[in-house]
């Protein structure tokens, strides 16, 4: 698709989606993530509402479950049958693109946190420290194009480097998916620690 | 809600048919005035409606959280969409497919409306449409847009309105139907889409074609109006004809009629007037006021068949000639044309060489079920169908775009949707199974048992429809969990049976016509709400849906997989001389079926998993139901028309803010004639879009007669109009402009409060 941005060589990130990558996936059980997902709605955790949970788990590398939200959604993702909790910013956001990018990973970082220590999951769940991928869901302002990646790796890259200090970027060029750049560090973070670096 | 929803328009111009493009334009302007508060709530939700936009669960703005009622503030606070319906709150879009057709193409871009507006998954409904979920009403005219640019639309996807035209989805290449149905399903959804004479039901109305009898493809007895094709030997030429049996009145909902014959051969030239001429019955003498009787199949009951048949007869004898119903029939037997892509095997035949995939990948045993049952010969020798089982209808947006490839790949891009929630991909060689088979398995696409018993049907239920009762959609998951391996290793008459679960007794999810049906109830236990499910056995989905299932007794939702386990053992436990599960369940009795689930109407003593529902922890409560949308409100094509004098009337103020004076003359003077229109239509509804038999015909019924006159300013406003349509060839000026803006304005308010005196609300 050819954007009628794709002139300007500068892109609007919007719609963020923020994944991180899980840890020892294969053997985990989601049942008991569904009554950690209303909980969060009975107690309205977050600054955005929160509205239902989706189970797509019958559907194969599929969004998994979804905490459905009005500004976001948090889901334990499949896509691609890399679990992960993911972030979706559907609300528009203020700011830079670089104010954006550490907004919406940040609540993916707190949401993975919180399920992370969640009793009731027994503390089976957890980021593996090093993979995230950033997902752009607008295609209109966000072509998956060679241009629109180098107009996005700047900020790409200084958000990896934030967060893990050293990381290498790769992107999905299927120009039919969503603009995504996958990180990986070359050493294992916390949750915590991420969360730090962030506000560093 | 998306950044870009500004953009898609400039981005799309050009590529959108121009009737759908506009179509979208009167949308979005509608949007705009009802965010103005010029536009009414109820007026807006069946506006809407039609544009396949609907509620979902919740939508009032409350949520019963599993420890009390949460109000649920959006950011646009108390403004709503409808009647009691919250504007931010998500909400559900549906997207016509007719016939179930598509190609590559749109198959991509239902995959990014999936991706980029709702929560990744697109779901195939029990009647060919795909439905969106958790869409925000703001993105939809983007939405929509983007399916224009692909030929799609949403136009009369919901509401009183003609719904999606359904068609076998083997029509043209099934070993024993009478003739291809498709181009005729085409040519008819074209005729009917927008079409006056559609626009003023009481209820929706709902058309299927089967190419023949026998099969259940079609469901042809449970639809509005069901067309079965036939062929006949003409005794004068003694050349084959071909032709339609048409019934009429068929539904499921609470209580399921079977549709009546009303012709027993409709030749192809008559199947477009006869509808119409069914339609403008229906719209004139069909209920308005009371929703619960309004449905087509109420009418047929009150009128009787014989006397129905008359009316519709005398109708087609007064309709005035319309061109198009020969030109549309023409066009769609010429332009549908579907090839294979790939040449057929000499010999006809699977190598047997070839089924050596499974070996391969270590799934033969796979294979060799998805070779049983997701395949099926075509007419055409060397080709088969095959059908993709998806798991409660839902597809991702990746394996949407993987299908696209493949039926690239193998086809010319001919793919179906089914009313089984499942796709059919048409002329594949067979050469090319197991290479298609390993593309599919690559994509998560080869479940095995299409149409098998562990291929359960379901709507939505308490998932996101407003109306659900109990979790159909839990239920048929947690199913799916229980008879997927059990199924294909118990008896062969086991494995056919077909599930069909609805979340309450409205049937989307076709249960009436299941082997084993479900739908949700729900009862008191030890001062508890607990979610049930009424057993319905013996339906048959064979025949375009024959005979509906009898009731047994209502179960608890935990309970029913034991009800199924239950049913089955014994079906083949006492199963006489090959007979099918629907003349066992008659020849056991309810009384008997009764007693066998007896204990299962009752929990397990101290069991506590029965208060809440499949994949739902909350406490079950009832306090979510809303009010369906199903019906939408009835509003009056009068109101329509005004809504529609409205909407131009605002095209005019922009254009005027704009500086387009003379474009704003226009549009003001044409909003004028929209409402004068709309009321002469009230009593002449063939009056045409002539400016001059509009303002004729205004003048003789409403200003003459003094009916249109204000009680205080008498006829004013109606000179306005004649005013207007008098200078209506001279340029505009920005003063004349501006006062013709303002005229329009209090000619249109007038037609309201004329519209209001005359009660025009549902009687047209």
């Amino acid at each position: 698709m050819r954007s009628i941005l794709e002139e300007e060589t500068t892109v609007e990130l919007q719609h963020i989606n923020v994944k991180l990558i899980l840890k020892g996936s294969e053997n985990l059980n989601l049942d008991s993530v569904i009554p950690v997902f209303h909980s969060w709605i009975q107690d309205q955790i977050f600054d955005e509402l929160l509205l239902d949970v989706a189970d797509y788990r019958h559907v194969k590398h599929g969004p998994g479950l979804i905490l459905i939200g009005h500004e976001a959604d948090y889901s334990l993702d499949n896509t691609d049958g890399l679990l992960g909790v993911r972030y979706n910013r559907k609300a528009p956001l203020l700011g830079t693109n670089f104010d954006r990018l550490i907004q919406a990973t940040r609540s993916a970082l707190l949401a993975c946190q919180r399920l992370e220590a969640d009793k009731q999951l027994n503390r089976k769940l957890y980021f593996n420290g090093q993979d995230v991928q950033l997902i752009i869901n607008d295609r209109l302002l966000a072509p998956n194009t060679e241009m629109t990646r180098q107009a996005a790796a700047p900020d790409f890259n200084r958000l990896a480097a934030k967060i893990f200090r050293q990381a290498e970027l790769s992107y999905s060029t299927d120009p039919r998916r969503l603009l995504s750049a996958h990180i990986r560090s070359s050493q294992p973070f916390s949750t915590g620690e991420l969360l730090s670096n962030l506000q560093a | 809600m998306k950044s870009s929803n500004a953009l898609w328009k400039k981005q799309l111009d050009g590529k959108m048919p121009e009737e759908l493009a506009r179509e979208i334009d009167i949308f979005e302007a509608e949007i705009a005035l009802r965010k103005q508060g010029k536009l009414e709530e109820r007026l807006f939700a069946e506006t809407r409606l039609r544009r396949g936009a609907y509620g979902q669960r919740y939508d009032n703005g409350q949520r019963n959280d599993g420890q009390k009622v949460q109000k649920l503030n959006f950011p646009s606070g108390d403004f709503t969409k409808g009647p009691n319906t919250m504007w931010d709150a998500p909400g559900m879009q549906r997207i016509k497919v007719p016939a179930g057709g598509l190609n590559a193409a749109q198959l991509e871009t239902i995959a990014e409306l999936a991706e980029e507006y709702s929560d990744g998954i697109a779901h195939v409904t029990t009647r060919q449409d795909f439905q969106l979920h958790y869409i925000h009403i703001d993105d939809t005219p983007s939405l929509m847009r983007r399916l224009a640019a692909v030929n799609i639309t949403t136009r009369e996807a919901c509401g009183n309105s003609v719904r999606n035209v359904t068609a076998c989805p083997y029509a043209g290449v099934c070993t024993d139907e009478s003739f291809d149905v498709t181009p005729y399903a085409r040519a008819l959804s074209r005729f009917l889409l927008g079409h006056p004479d559609c626009q003023n039901f009481g209820r929706k109305f709902k058309p299927a074609f089967s190419g023949c009898a026998q099969h259940a493809c079609g469901l042809t007895s449970l639809h509005d109006l069901g067309l079965i094709a036939k062929t006949r030997v003409n005794e004068t030429t003694g050349r084959e004809e071909l032709g339609f049996e048409m019934y009429v009145g068929g539904g499921l909902g609470a209580v399921p009629y079977h549709a009546k014959l009303l012709d027993s051969f409709v030749p192809p030239e008559e199947l477009l007037p006869l509808t119409q001429s069914i339609a403008r019955v229906f719209a004139r003498l069909g209920e308005k006021k009371n929703r619960n009787r309004a449905r087509i199949k109420f009418l047929i009951q009150d009128l009787g068949i014989e006397k129905f048949r008359e009316l519709v007869f005398e109708e087609r004898k007064t309709l005035p000639f319309d061109s198009r119903w020969a030109e549309y029939i023409r066009q769609a037997r010429s332009e549908f044309q579907e090839l294979p892509l790939k040449e057929a095997p000499r010999n006809g035949t699977v190598d047997a060489s070839l089924v050596t995939i499974g070996d391969l990948n270590g799934a033969s045993e796979n294979f060799k079920r998805w070779m049983k049952f997701n395949n099926r010969p075509q007419r055409q020798p060397g080709y088969v169908t095959v059908t993709i089982a998806l798991p409660l209808g839902d597809i991702t947006a990746n394996q949407l775009r993987s299908l696209a490839d493949i039926v690239r790949r193998f086809t010319r891009e001919t793919i179906r949707t089914t009313v089984e929630q499942n796709f059919v991909i048409r002329w594949v060689s067979k050469t090319d199974l197991p290479e298609l088979y390993a593309a599919l398995a690559a994509a998560g696409l080869a479940e095995v048992g299409a149409g098998a018993l562990v291929d359960v049907t379901s709507c939505p239920g308490t998932d996101t429809c407003k109306l659900g009762i109990s979790s159909s959609r839990g239920l048929a998951a947690e199913l799916r969990r229980q008879v997927s391996e059990k199924s294909f290793q118990s008896d062969q008459a086991v494995q056919n049976l077909h599930i069909k679960i609805s979340g309450c007794f409205n049937s989307c999810g076709q249960h009436h016509v299941a082997d084993l049906g479900f739908y949700g109830v729900s009862r008191k236990i030890a001062g508890h709400a607990v979610p049930h499910f009424q057993v319905v056995l013996g339906g048959q989905w064979e025949h375009n849906a024959a005979s509906y299932g009898l009731p047994v007794a209502a179960v608890p939702s935990k309970n029913i997989p034991q009800v199924v386990t239950r049913l089955t053992n014994r079906y083949v436990a006492d199963r006489k001389n090959g007979e099918t599960f629907k003349d066992f369940v008659k020849r056991t009795g309810k009384t008997e079926l009764k007693n066998m689930l007896e204990d299962l109407t009752r929990p397990a003593a101290g069991d506590t998993s029965i208060f809440s529902d499949w994949g739902d922890p909350r406490e079950y409560t009832l306090g979510d139901m809303g009010e369906g949308e199903c019906a939408g409100e009835v509003v009056s094509a009068v109101d329509f028309g005004l809504a529609a004098a409205e909407r131009e009337l605002f095209e005019a103020q922009l254009a005027f803010e704009k500086g387009e004076v003379d474009q704003a003359g226009k549009f003001a003077y044409r909003s004028m004639l929209t409402a004068a229109r709309a009321l002469v239509r009230a009593e002449d509804q063939d009056v045409s879009n002539d400016p001059d038999q509009i303002v004729s015909e205004f003048r003789r019924r409403y200003y003459e007669t003094k009916v249109f006159f204000d009680p205080f300013a008498g006829g004013k406003f109606a000179g306005y109009l004649f005013a207007a349509h008098e200078k209506s060839g001279q340029p505009y000026s920005e003063e004349s402009s501006r006062y013709l803006i303002d005229e329009a304005q209090l000619f249109i308010d007038a037609a309201h409060s004329c519209s209001n005196r005359l009660g025009n609300l549902v009687a047209v």
